[in-house]
């Protein structure tokens, strides 16, 4: 073999490889690796590919139930979903390429995981995405850090990572259900795009990513090799500068219309019976795709890169390694079998060619040009990575834990502050931005965008899948533990107010350098926190996505763990709606966890917008009680007819309250907002009882006459059950202990929160 | 009877057509592949919605040279009944089947959202069923529906009362604010001269069931179903 250039250790840092790394790599090789395999081990033992920083971690989420068919470590999980079917789904971040080039950075980071769904032989049935970018405008940082110029960029983020969101997903043809929008100064520099994608399979029809049948072809499908992506998963590894305009060659770029044939391409061809395993390029591409098949199966792959199909010419070996060019599979066919699955890639006019065969020798084997340019034990570039516990520092303090006494000298006026939270970026309506999406495509869109969660039918079962993601930065930058159960119990929470029982959880975990003790100590507490609440409410974890390094100009994000919940809504029931349904029906609200005092609040979005500060702790939660929230709705929706339920988060009860009679008043203009007229006999001071963020708590609306049995459902489960008051027709009236805080025409609460990016 | 749904590289409304004139409306339904130029002797042919060949050069510009086009052209001169939806509009005005063009949307993004359609014609294929003046809630969801043609185009459209479908409010006024891309005239569907080819930028296979929120497009159906003489009742 060639070793054409001198490995120094500037070469090495250039490929994000430690000195103790490459000792390790020399003595897992019994050799120094030529060029070609030193960018091999660069992007598998990247954090990207590897997570070694995260996986000593990971090891305690809970993965495992009798509703799990697949944990991690495949391309995505699976669950059952009743009569033989099975539904795949993860959440993955792109968040680096979505700052250096937001539209193509966006546009692949659905690419990517909707390859992950359909290689497990899953077609894609929905998307679902959460962004949070800087602050559109300067006024809206309280911390006064936002300059115009830094505005001005956020909102060409915002439109690129949305357009290019909008491009993927809707020419693809899956529907959009919606996710999460949402603004803090912490991403100005570091946007997170996180995609989720679900789709569904007969159980008897999965495929995996394994390189099974010594002697079987491997063959290569999909769209051409060329230059672009190099290093991606390299570059998604390690903070930005002000150099990172010049990562932009490193952002792959999409094209939906291909991928859209190659599922059509892989769906079928998986039909013939023809192909033994398969497995998507993606980060690392070709590399990846050969070494982990390889893996999985205990067996080798020897390939050709002569072979490969090329858009670039004179490619190098390394070049064609580490490209991650989009729209490409892998796969192993079973020999004798080839002409089946190259005729259906015929017919949809994409490029299936032979370029290796599965060996017995668990090697990764790559010629070009007659030439053997990498040899490389599979192990060594999956288990044998290094996995790291990096040191882990709790963070010196530096918040207050209880409020200045100022806080209480603002002006207060209970009205105007809810009109101000319900026309900020975090909390307005977000139909600018999901009427973008086509969100009813393949016609099984039972909830879409707007609500707690998007539901969709099964045409073939009668069941519905009911879906939802949610993070929140502030909490976990105060508690990370507790901060990413919130997470877990939001998510399961907006799942379990459609009436569908919360089955399984994914995770994508947005953090800063882990080689920042701090910044692993909030890592090591977040997962902690997720495997408790996973367990809690018997959602296990079954995929997901490491992100670290979110930090540009040394500034990092507060940890962002995102948490997508799948649930399952059973046969003949409809899903619930968030708003209520008809005037002159009870409103009541159940509550599980303790309610937040003045140091709970200082966490609250309220504190956050109004008086641009934060202190405390994130609000208390009570994981059973938070479980039997959940199974008391799925019940109560079940026999005591339910009309609406929707969960209270940001911004607290008032800001849920108003929500429940405007949502989706947006799309659907000829539906009037409802109104109310509540009093809520909570004793604490009212800019808690209206604007605190309690967890564990769902506003409901149901026939006066079912109250008693709601009620009694409710505390059966240890809940506290509140009948506050009743839907109206006009007006929107909040009283505080029989005095009368909020009043407003619905009109002005509709202004405000369809204006907020105006 | 037998309805065909054309299949392009690209289509992504094909299944949800099918599912409608299968399951909802009880009909053999068949895909139709582009390289094909047979149409199986279906009575009836729709052209779905999605990106045929991904848009590449002009929405529908690439589609029209298929095989199966010329097929569907020597159907639609015959007389048979063709109903192209979203992209399907786009590639049969391409075709030249039908009149206008389609722009990008005036608002430059792609919109989907449920919207209001005024019955406009009621002597074609797909509104016979329909009353003149009746409102029908059906999504649209696409980047180009901002229906152009030249003014006399324009004028000879509405004179030969080609205008089938009108964006319009809940109670059927057509408004500027009810218009979702900019369209001339507020027009959302056209026929041909001979009234048999029909296109529409909303999705009616998306509003045929009352579970997805509407179920207002299941008279362009039940025209079709009433227009071949099947007797079924939607």
């Amino acid at each position: 073999m060639t070793t054409s250039t001198a490995i120094t250790p500037d070469v090495l840092a250039r490929h994000g490889l430690t000195a103790d790394e490459y000792r390790r790599i020399c003595e897992l090789l019994g050799r120094e690796p030529n060029w070609t395999e030193l960018g091999v081990f660069s992007v598998m033992w990247s954090e990207h590919c590897s997570y070694k920083s995260s996986r000593i971690h990971l090891k305690q989420l809970p993965t495992g139930g009798p509703q799990v068919l697949q944990g991690p470590g495949e391309n995505a999980g699976i669950i059952d979903i009743g009569d033989g079917w099975a539904c795949a789904f993860k959440i993955e971040s792109h968040n680096h390429p979505s700052f250096v080039e937001p539209f193509q950075g966006a546009a692949t980071g659905v690419g990517g995981i909707l390859r992950d769904i359909f290689t497990m032989g899953a077609r894609p049935v929905a998307i679902m995405d959460s962004l949070r970018f800087g602050p559109l405008r300067p006024d809206l940082d309280p911390s006064g850090q936002t300059s115009p110029q830094t505005a001005a960029r956020n909102h060409a983020i915002l439109e690129g990572v949305v357009g290019g969101v909008a491009h993927y997903g809707n020419c693809f043809g899956v529907p959009n259900l919606g996710g999460e929008t949402a603004f803090d100064p912490c991403y100005s520099a570091n946007p997170l795009l996180n995609a989720f994608a679900l789709g569904i399979a007969r159980q008897d029809a999965l495929f995996f990513g394994k390189a099974e049948g010594v002697g079987n072809p491997v063959i290569y499908v999909g769209a051409k090799t060329g230059r672009d992506g190099i290093h991606g998963a390299t570059m998604a590894s390690e903070a930005f500068s002000e150099a990172s305009e010049a990562k932009r060659p490193n952002v792959q770029v999409g094209d939906p219309f291909l991928e859209k044939l190659l599922l059509e391409a892989c769906l079928e061809a998986m039909q013939t019976g023809a192909i033994a395993g398969i497995q998507d390029m993606g980060a690392a591409g070709l590399t990846s795709s050969g070494c982990e098949m390889g893996a999985r199966a205990g067996t080798g792959i020897d390939l050709d890169l002569d072979r490969v199909p090329q858009r670039d010419q004179g490619m190098t070996a390394y070049e064609m390694l580490l490209s991650e060019s989009q729209e490409r599979m892998l796969l192993v066919a079973h020999q004798g079998r080839e002409d089946e699955v190259y005729a259906v890639f015929r017919k949809w006019g994409l490029d299936a060619v032979q370029v290796g065969v599965v060996i017995a020798e668990p090697r990764f084997r790559v010629r070009h040009h007659g030439e053997l340019m990498a040899d490389i034990p599979n192990p060594a570039l999956t288990d044998e990575a290094p996995r790291y516990d990096r040191p882990r520092r709790a963070p010196q303090r530096t918040l207050p834990l209880d409020p200045t006494p100022a806080w209480r000298d603002r002006k207060r006026d209970a009205a105007a502050d809810l009109l101000a939270l319900l026309g900020s970026p975090n909390l307005c309506s977000k139909a600018w931005v999901y009427e973008q999406y086509d969100t009813m495509v393949r016609t099984n869109t039972l909830a879409g965008p707007g609500g707690d969660a998007g539901v969709i039918r099964l045409k073939d079962t009668g069941r519905a899948l009911a879906m939802a993601l949610d993070g929140n930065g502030r909490y976990c930058r105060l508690d990370p533990r507790r901060g990413a159960q919130l997470a877990v119990a939001e998510a399961a929470r907006k799942v379990a107010c459609t009436g569908a029982r919360p089955l399984a959880a994914t995770n994508c975990l947005n953090f800063g350098n882990p080689e920042k003790p701090e910044v692993m100590w909030e890592l090591a507490e977040a997962i902690a926190g997720i495997g408790e609440a996973c367990r809690a409410l018997d959602t296990p974890i079954t995929g997901g996505n490491v992100s670290l390094y979110n930090e540009t100009l040394g500034r990092g994000i507060q940890p962002t763990p995102v948490l997508g919940v799948v649930g399952l809504l059973e046969r003949g029931r409809a899903p619930l709606a968030a708003r209520f349904a008809a005037p002159g029906r009870a409103i009541l609200v159940l509550s599980g966890s303790p309610a937040s005092g003045t140091r709970e609040f200082g966490s609250s979005e309220y504190v956050a917008l109004l008086l641009g500060t934060l202190w405390g702790t994130p609000p208390a939660l009570d994981l059973e009680r938070e479980h039997g929230l959940h199974q008391v709705l799925e019940q109560a929706h079940a026999h005591a007819g339910l009309d609406s339920a929707h969960q209270v988060s940001s911004g607290g009860l008032a800001v849920a309250l108003a929500e429940c009679c405007l949502a989706q008043t947006v799309e659907q203009p000829e539906k009037a907002p409802l109104g109310l007229e509540v009093n809520l006999p909570d004793a604490r001071d009212w800019e808690l009882v209206l604007f605190a963020e309690d967890a564990s708590r769902v506003v409901v609306s149901c026939d006066p006459a079912r109250v008693a049995e709601v009620t009694e459902a409710a505390q059966a489960a240890g809940l506290k059950a509140v009948q506050v008051g009743e839907t109206r027709t006009h007006g929107f009236v909040i009283r505080h202990r029989g005095q009368a805080v909020v009043q407003l025409e619905l009109e002005a609460l509709a202004a405000a929160w369809r204006g907020g990016w105006a | 009877m037998k309805i065909g749904v054309v299949v392009f590289p690209g289509s992504n409304c094909d299944h949800d057509a099918l599912h409608v004139a299968a399951a909802v409306a009880g009909q053999q339904a068949v895909p139709l592949w582009h390289e094909s130029a047979e149409l199986q002797g279906c009575q009836a042919v729709i052209i779905p919605g999605g990106f045929s060949y991904g848009d590449y050069l002009r929405t529908g510009a690439i589609a029209r040279f298929s095989p199966i086009m010329g097929a569907v052209q020597h159907f639609a001169a015959s007389g048979g009944p063709v109903l192209g939806i979203c992209n399907g509009f786009q590639i049969l005005c391409e075709t030249g089947l039908l009149p206008g063009a389609l722009m990008r949307n005036a608002g430059l993004r792609f919109v989907c959202r449920p919207a209001y359609l005024r019955v406009e014609s009621t002597s074609t294929p797909f509104t016979a069923a329909c009353r003149t003046g009746q409102v029908l809630s059906i999504p649209v969801a696409h980047g180009e529906g901002n229906y152009v043609a030249t003014p006399e185009a324009l004028q000879e459209i509405e004179r030969h009362g080609q205008v089938v479908f009108r964006y319009c409010n809940a109670t059927g006024e057509v408004t500027a604010a009810a218009n979702p891309n900019g369209s001339r005239h507020n027009i959302a569907g056209v026929c041909s001269e001979g009234r048999n080819v029909v296109g529409l930028m909303p999705h009616p296979e998306r509003a045929s069931e009352l579970v997805l929120g509407s179920a207002d497009g299941l008279q362009i159906f039940a025209s079709l179903l009433a227009h071949c003489r099947v007797a079924v009742t939607l």
